[in-house]
């Protein structure tokens, strides 16, 4: 095992972790806001790849794709918080649990019937094809750097938004009680509107970048978002902070656990073994740490107070 | 009000052996597995209602049970059919194909997950709870997948279907009475829990955790007892479930099975007795009906659910029985 390799695989964890984040940014500001735990955020994701897939194969330019899912993401958050999330405020999780999951099948099933079941391909752009020396003197792809980069970038402006802004300080007032902004004249209703679109806009992004990467399909979105579940479980509901740290560990562990795991196993295993043995437990590694995280701080490690 | 549920109760628990019966005199064997069907989700919701209709636990998760006993007929049937040993070390386990030992296995084995996955997701409540049953659910699906020695992937073909002592299980119209037999089992044992001192304090942890405890009940312990019992009684029906299809693979751990184990209870009338027998009922009608109008007839039932879940609470049962006086 080389010390290229090892870097690589450390990337490869870091910008997995790194879209698992924008995912996870956009779930636990809308539940840290509006207390609605919304299962169709994979669906967002998913429009998101498909409009850049469909925008990128018609114009030819990825980048007006890119703009498109940020558009058409945030369009059908906004529309599904007015038509459906907004009556769900004040149900209990089992209605929301429902109704979302409602939305999942409504969202898959109607882009199945537009674009049918074959999954469309999106092209790495031009300028970011190609790739970089590493350290160790192995190669490493320019996409996955740039969507690394993207991630960090789209968190500080996440930081600066609700540390520094207007609208931030009303997502953190809204986070910290509702009633009482209402009555202090904000508009809870357009409020809860941005945050849902500026969620979708996020998970749009996520597949967009990650669409290029992967085939984009019908329900590429789900085991994205049950990760994502993971990663703000993990690092507690309702902080983007712990959003950014879970997602960091969850995204590392797992990529790391099915590269080393398998090597691990073969000092005491014959290697056929060692590989399917290491296999199924790097499957599972993420959830066995989300279990002992949770076994110590029930709430997750940057807790907040909800 | 309860005289009409227990009417409504009384014909949905006739009219699924009639029309399986008439089906099966009038040479039509598909619709007796269509209500065999029935007859097994309704059994796998029934264990689901036990823990999110008394107990109020969300579990997203139940789909690990139900493949648990899944993945149980389908090794024991594998191995009884190749005539190879369970387990050579450190004892030698022979393989049976008979459906009760295989119930027996699937029940204990679903609760010891069960018990696991209920110590640590009952320490938290709320959505914390719904996400770790998903993800838990999820790990044992991911095992399934990238385990190879039974099917990996491609799930597990069960060659022949498990045995019955005295029955001939391969008769469609025999194979749906053991399922509508056991669905008529655990719907009394439900009602028996219901009207317990167990039942009683299931419930009134869902209403009022602090009260409980206040007056000396351990909250974590009778929902974990509920939570157990509630994961053997599914993982019995995934047994059935994998017996029907002759064929378990890990779409019957996935998450999307978890939901419509919820949607079944929701459509039916969450916490009522036949709640799930009406969903079931409802749900294989919608399943046959709209997929033989379009092959998008998902899309038509998220529609269905929507409108359910944000007009039209209570279910059929609360259709056809009225609201339940207390919740």
């Amino acid at each position: 095992m080389s010390s290229a390799l090892l870097i690589e695989q450390a990337l490869n964890g870091l910008q997995f972790g790194v879209m698992l984040f924008l995912m996870a940014a956009g779930l636990t500001l809308i539940f840290g806001v509006m207390g609605v735990i919304n299962l169709a955020h994979g669906s967002l994701y998913m429009v998101g790849a498909f409009a850049c897939a469909a925008v990128a194969a018609y114009t030819g330019s990825f980048w007006l794709g890119l703009v498109a899912s940020l558009i058409a993401a945030a369009a059908a958050g906004a529309i599904v918080e007015v038509t459906v999330i907004r009556r769900l405020y004040n149900r209990d999780h089992l209605d929301q649990v429902l109704a979302t999951f409602a939305l999942i099948l409504i969202f898959s099933e109607g882009t199945r019937w537009v674009f049918g079941s074959f999954p469309l391909y999106l092209d790495i752009p031009k300028v970011l094809q190609g790739a970089i020396s590493l350290p160790g003197g192995g190669q490493y792809q320019l996409y996955r750097l740039a969507i690394i980069g993207a991630g960090l970038i789209v968190a500080i402006g996440l930081y600066l938004l609700i540390a520094k802004t207007r609208l931030g300080m009303r997502i953190r007032a809204g986070e910290s009680d509702r009633e009482m902004i209402g009555a202090l004249g904000v508009d809870i209703a357009s409020l809860n509107t941005i945050v849902f679109a500026l969620g979708a806009a996020l998970a749009g992004l996520a597949g967009a970048l990650v669409g290029a990467l992967q085939s984009v399909q019908v329900g590429m979105g789900e085991p994205v978002l049950i990760l994502a579940f993971v990663v703000i479980v993990i690092g507690g509901i309702g902080s983007i902070k712990g959003a950014l740290a879970g997602a960091i560990l969850v995204g590392v562990v797992d990529t790391m656990g099915r590269f080393l795991l398998p090597q691990l196993f073969t000092l005491f295993m014959q290697p056929s073994q060692a590989a399917t043995a290491g296999a199924a437990i790097a499957s599972m590694l993420i959830y066995i740490v989300m279990a002992f995280i949770l076994a110590v701080r029930p709430k997750g490690l940057f807790a907040v107070n909800a | 009000m309860a005289d009409r549920e227990r009417l409504v109760n009384i014909a949905l628990a006739l009219i699924v052996p009639a029309c399986a019966v008439a089906a099966h005199g009038m040479g039509e064997p598909f619709y007796v597995t269509l209500a065999t069907r029935i007859a097994i989700l309704a059994l796998a919701a029934v264990g689901l209602n036990l823990a999110l209709g008394l107990g109020g636990l969300v579990s997203f998760g139940h789909a690990a049970f139900f493949g648990i006993g899944g993945y149980a007929a389908g090794i024991f049937a594998t191995h009884a059919f190749n005539q190879t040993p369970l387990l050579t070390a450190p004892v030698m386990i022979l393989a049976t194909n008979q459906m009760p030992v295989i119930w027996l296995v699937s029940a204990v084995v679903a609760g010891l997950a069960a018990l696991l996955i209920g110590l640590i997701s009952l320490r938290t409540s709320g959505v914390y709870f719904i996400m770790i049953t998903l993800a838990f659910a999820q790990m044992i699906y991911y095992f399934a997948i990238s385990w190879p020695a039974y099917g990996g992937e491609d799930g597990l073909s069960i060659t022949m279907r498990n045995g019955f002592p005295g029955v001939n299980t391969l008769n469609p119209l025999s194979f749906f009475l053991i399922a509508y037999g056991l669905l008529l089992l655990a719907l009394f044992a439900f009602s028996r829990l219901r009207d317990s001192r167990f039942g009683a304090a299931l419930q009134a942890t869902r209403q009022n955790e602090v009260r409980v405890a206040s007056i000396g009940i351990r909250p974590l312990r009778i929902r974990l007892v509920a939570f157990i019992l509630s994961g053997m009684i599914t993982a019995i029906a995934g047994a059935l479930f994998a017996d029907l299809n002759r064929f378990v693979g890990p779409s019957m751990l996935s998450w999307s099975m978890s939901g419509e184990l919820i949607v079944l209870i929701i459509l039916g009338g969450t916490g009522r007795l036949f709640g799930p027998v009406a969903g079931a009922i409802l749900f294989v009608l919608f399943e046959f009906a709209l997929g033989g109008l379009t092959e998008h007839w998902q899309l038509f039932l998220g529609l269905i659910l929507l409108a359910v879940v944000l007009f039209g609470r209570g279910g059929l049962i609360g259709l056809l029985a009225g609201k339940v006086r207390h919740g």
